[in-house]
């Protein structure tokens, strides 16, 4: 039997074409939309619980940074779990066992993140679409073994009670709400980085390696080491997002190294809308409110995720900002 | 008796045994992978939970309806077969003329939703199923205990493994089948239905799988999450093997049941990744897999 590995152009089929952008300056409709975005954020805590939201925008951070390398970069990766939950393995581990500061404990567990994503995604880009999520998969899986394992990690228990200590030895994050707006800059700050990869050359060149490889091939361009960088990039913002959950919770446990946590990501970028800047946000938001509410319904939740999932696929590809930006005609 | 590196035999058999065994589910998944990729062009993400329903249908069978494991052995993959081309019809199908990924994430929202559902309504302490009467027991070969029903699915696995070998490769359909799987559209203008060939194929492929699942309710407890862990594993395989042949994926199946049964003899703690370990070191020295063809 013959194996056809077509190219991974996942948005190949996709009526939403998004028009070459300014490398430098952000557009304007997105700058207003950042605004009020930050400015909601700002008063969310004292109306919401700030667990709740502070959960909603690691979850975006994630599901942001997963976008980058399948919305934009064209590779569906099915272990990103590993460097969510490997960060806020590291990061809890440095707050707790070694005493870092806050700050100091999450760019610890984002560089592990990096450098985790740097060797799976060295050895997964050898291989293309179908295998490529297979082989993120499979290396995930290991990384789930050895954290069950491992003896830093406390296995079946995970890392409790870790300590938010003080921000720069100083300000002190043990309230929800300091914590809160710790949690804000960091998500806010790495959506913005996002943003500005996106769209700056190299994310340009990004998306002429999605919408055809041999092309970007002929024009000069290393694919590969694209393909790598950007790979390490959303491993590391993935990464800086558990991290930071890891602070949130005090917890960094196996339930962020799973399986099913590389497919939720998954599902929150498809819900809201894979190469949209807004979408995955607006997924993350909506699959955290949903599993906030259905808690109680227990194995019920993962089969309205199942639900979603095969909905989505079939009838609602371009998730929900996707479908917003074609009636509004404009990228979002 | 030998000993081999200070390794009484007796542990050595039971784990080559034990890795055997494994193997044999390896190889019978990776087939129905291979079988269904081949065609489709699309990975089965579903698999491991349809494995996982055929187990529970032969549980069913045996406490609803009273039907042993005997008929269980058919009725199970017809029965799961059967669910797998109302999936193909109703779903899979639209899919095919998008990006095979989608096909990947449509069959991780049937996993799901396959899951949560026996999860639901069977928890997941798991359900006994009785080895059938026939094959209780075992015999001692001297050197170590061989249990009848592990000697059986051994058995049963390979002779399906190269029945289904030796229908693709040797047969009039079979042709017709790698035909398709080259040029649909130039076997279609011969005349050959290929649509209805894909549903078959998609439905034999999962049928495989249900097969596994019957073969391995008694060994483990019939439980929901039974093929979730195991299909990752399976991908591995896959992705090692690589899905260019279909004696490729029956081969690298045993061989790496067996290599994981080896590592928990001489190093327990690295048997759960070891499988992952060697696809990693094939990525680097033969991308492609094994048997796959260079790209």
């Amino acid at each position: 039997m013959a194996i056809v590995e077509k190219s991974n152009n996942l948005e190949s089929s996709s009526p939403l074409v998004e028009p070459v952008t300014q490398a430098a300056d952000m557009s304007k409709l997105h700058k207003y939309i950042f605004a009020i975005l930050l400015i909601a954020l700002i008063i969310l805590p004292f109306f919401v619980y700030p667990i709740f939201a502070m959960k909603v925008m690691c979850f975006a951070l994630f599901a942001a940074a997963f976008n980058l390398l399948l919305g934009f970069g064209g590779l569906l990766s099915f272990g990103h779990a590993a460097y969510f939950g490997g960060a806020s393995y590291v990061a809890a581990h440095a707050a707790k066992v070694w005493g870092f500061t806050p700050e100091l404990a999450v760019l610890t567990g984002t560089a592990a993140a990096a450098l985790l994503g740097f060797a799976i995604g060295s050895l997964a880009i050898r291989r293309q679409g179908i295998y490529f999520a297979m082989v993120t998969l499979a290396f995930a899986q290991m990384v789930y073994f050895v954290a069950i394992q491992a003896k830093f990690t406390g296995g079946e228990d995970g890392i409790q009670g870790v300590p938010r200590g003080d921000l720069f030895g100083i300000f002190s994050l043990a309230d929800n709400i300091a914590l809160y707006f710790f949690v804000l800059a960091v998500t806010f700050g790495g959506i913005l980085l996002l943003y500005r990869i996106v769209h700056s050359p190299f994310g340009q060149v990004l998306k002429a390696i999605r919408e055809n490889e041999p092309r970007a091939i002929s024009l000069g361009y290393d694919v590969n080491r694209y393909k790598l960088i950007v790979f390490t990039l959303s491993a590391t913002l993935a990464g800086l997002a558990g991290a930071t959950k890891s602070l949130v919770f005090q917890l960094a446990s196996l339930t962020d190294v799973h399986w099913s946590m590389s497919g939720e990501v998954v599902l929150m970028t498809l819900l809201g809308g894979m190469g949209t800047i807004f979408g995955p946000l607006v997924g993350a938001g909506v699959i955290v409110t949903m599993q906030n509410y259905l808690a109680t319904f227990g194995a019920w939740v993962t089969v309205i995720q199942g639900v979603i999932f095969v909905i989505g696929v079939l009838m609602f590809r371009e998730g929900i900002i996707g479908v917003l930006a074609r009636w509004l005609k404009k990228p979002l | 008796m030998f000993e081999l590196l200070g390794i009484p035999p007796q542990v050595l058999m039971g784990q080559l045994l034990l890795g055997l065994i494994n193997g044999s589910f390896y190889a019978v998944l990776s087939l129905g992978l291979a079988v269904i990729f081949g065609l489709l062009n699309i990975i089965n993400f579903a698999h491991g939970a349809l494995y996982m329903a055929g187990a529970f249908v032969a549980w069913m069978l045996l406490n609803y309806f009273g039907i042993g494991y005997w008929p269980a052995l058919v009725l199970a993959p017809l029965i799961v077969g059967a669910l797998g081309i109302i999936l193909e019809r109703t779903m899979l199908s639209r899919l095919y003329h998008l990006d095979h990924l989608y096909g990947l994430l449509l069959t991780f929202g049937l996993a799901l939703i396959i899951q949560g559902l026996f999860r639901n309504y069977y928890g997941i302490s798991g359900l006994p199923y009785q080895i059938p009467d026939v094959l209780s027991g075992g015999q001692n070969l001297g050197f170590m205990f061989l249990p009848n029903y592990r000697a059986w699915v051994v058995v049963a696995s390979i002779v399906v493994c190269l029945g289904t070998w030796f229908m693709i490769e040797k047969t009039r359909l079979g042709a017709y089948l790698r035909a398709a799987t080259e040029n649909p559209t130039l076997v279609g203008a011969f005349g050959v239905n290929v649509p209805i060939m894909i549903m078959l194929t998609y439905g034999f492929g999962v049928a495989l799988a249900g097969f596994a699942g019957v073969l391995a309710a008694p060994i483990y407890s019939v439980n929901p999450i039974m093929g979730e862990q195991l299909i990752i594993v399976v991908f591995a395989v896959v992705v090692i093997g690589g899905m260019g042949s279909i004696m490729g994926a029956i081969i690298t199946g045993y061989m790496l049941g067996i290599v994981e049964g080896l590592t928990r003899v001489i190093y327990p703690e690295g048997s759960a990744v070891v499988i992952f370990v060697i696809m990693a070191i094939v990525l680097m020295i033969k991308p492609e897999g094994l048997f796959g063809r260079p790209v």
